[in-house]
């Protein structure tokens, strides 16, 4: 019996020593970014209504509309769409025109980890206004 | 590294994009990125309008300042244009996805449904925002 590891299928030698190749996830990145395109469809329009019609609100008028249970719901749920939808595409940006390995690599783990930050930001702002 | 990585030479490098006549689908693939960048930049923006309503009036208050500034105003309305357009080149692009508008003359008229959508989008909204003033 063949182990899983001996089916090399055609790469070389060479190929597999080094660990490149397929790790298997080739249409996640694809997928997700189309998902949160979907989804941010109805979110980005409820969130241009919204703040439209908040224009010129104070900070007490701000914070009533944001403490409505279902103005927090949409506003996490854009925050989310958005913020995973930014990262796939700063990604892609990232990799097609940054070449220098090591700038490259800095700055694709920076952009990911300043726009989770940011995103747990916004959630936590949002419940705690809400809540 | 050793001799075994990947080596990059510096091989001959066909002419490309400076060689194109700019074409109306090429131009809106590259808006459609560059928008797509903009964006990410402003979602700053949505962070800093929550972070500083949590964090109290005072705060809010500075954000809503700025944003209200006439540097702050023209930023929404640069927002609002790369906002809308992304968003219906995006749906153009969701439509290739799926296998449509792939003739040429389709992608080209798709993209001037997707200008024209984008010009009325901004239009209204501006209009809303100007006349809605105060309105929660």
């Amino acid at each position: 019996m063949k182990l899983k590891w001996e089916d090399h299928g055609i790469k070389t030698p060479l190929g597999r020593a080094r660990g490149l190749g397929s790790a298997k996830e080739g249409s996640d990145h694809w997928m997700s970014q189309r998902i949160t395109a979907i989804a941010n469809i109805p979110l980005v329009l409820w969130f241009v209504y919204s703040i439209v019609s908040l224009n010129g609100a104070s900070h007490a008028e701000f914070t009533s509309w944001l403490a409505q249970p279902l103005n927090a719901i949409l506003a996490i749920l854009f925050v989310i769409s958005i913020f995973y939808h930014a990262k796939l595409g700063a990604q892609v940006v990232t990799e097609d025109y940054f070449h220098g390995e090591a700038v490259k690599f800095v700055k694709l783990i920076a952009q990911k980890l300043v726009l989770f930050a940011l995103g747990i930001a916004c959630v936590f702002s949002i419940l705690k206004i809400a809540l | 590294m050793s001799e075994t990585s990947i080596e990059k030479k510096a091989r001959p490098l066909s002419p490309h994009l400076q060689v194109y006549k700019p074409q109306m689908t090429s131009v809106l693939s590259i808006l459609h990125r560059a928008c797509g960048i903009a964006l990410a930049l402003g979602i700053f923006l949505i962070a800093a309008v929550l972070v500083s309503a949590a964090i109290g009036e005072d705060a809010y208050n500075k954000v809503q300042g700025f944003v209200a500034s006439p540097i702050g105003l023209l930023m929404l309305f640069g927002w609002s244009v790369a906002l809308y357009y992304h968003m219906c080149n995006g749906i153009r692009h969701l439509f290739w996805d799926v296998g449509y508008l792939f003739k040429i003359q389709n992608a080209y008229k798709a993209g001037y449904v997707v200008l024209l959508a984008t010009a009325i989008l901004v239009a209204a909204t501006w209009y809303c925002a100007f006349n809605m003033v105060g309105g929660v």
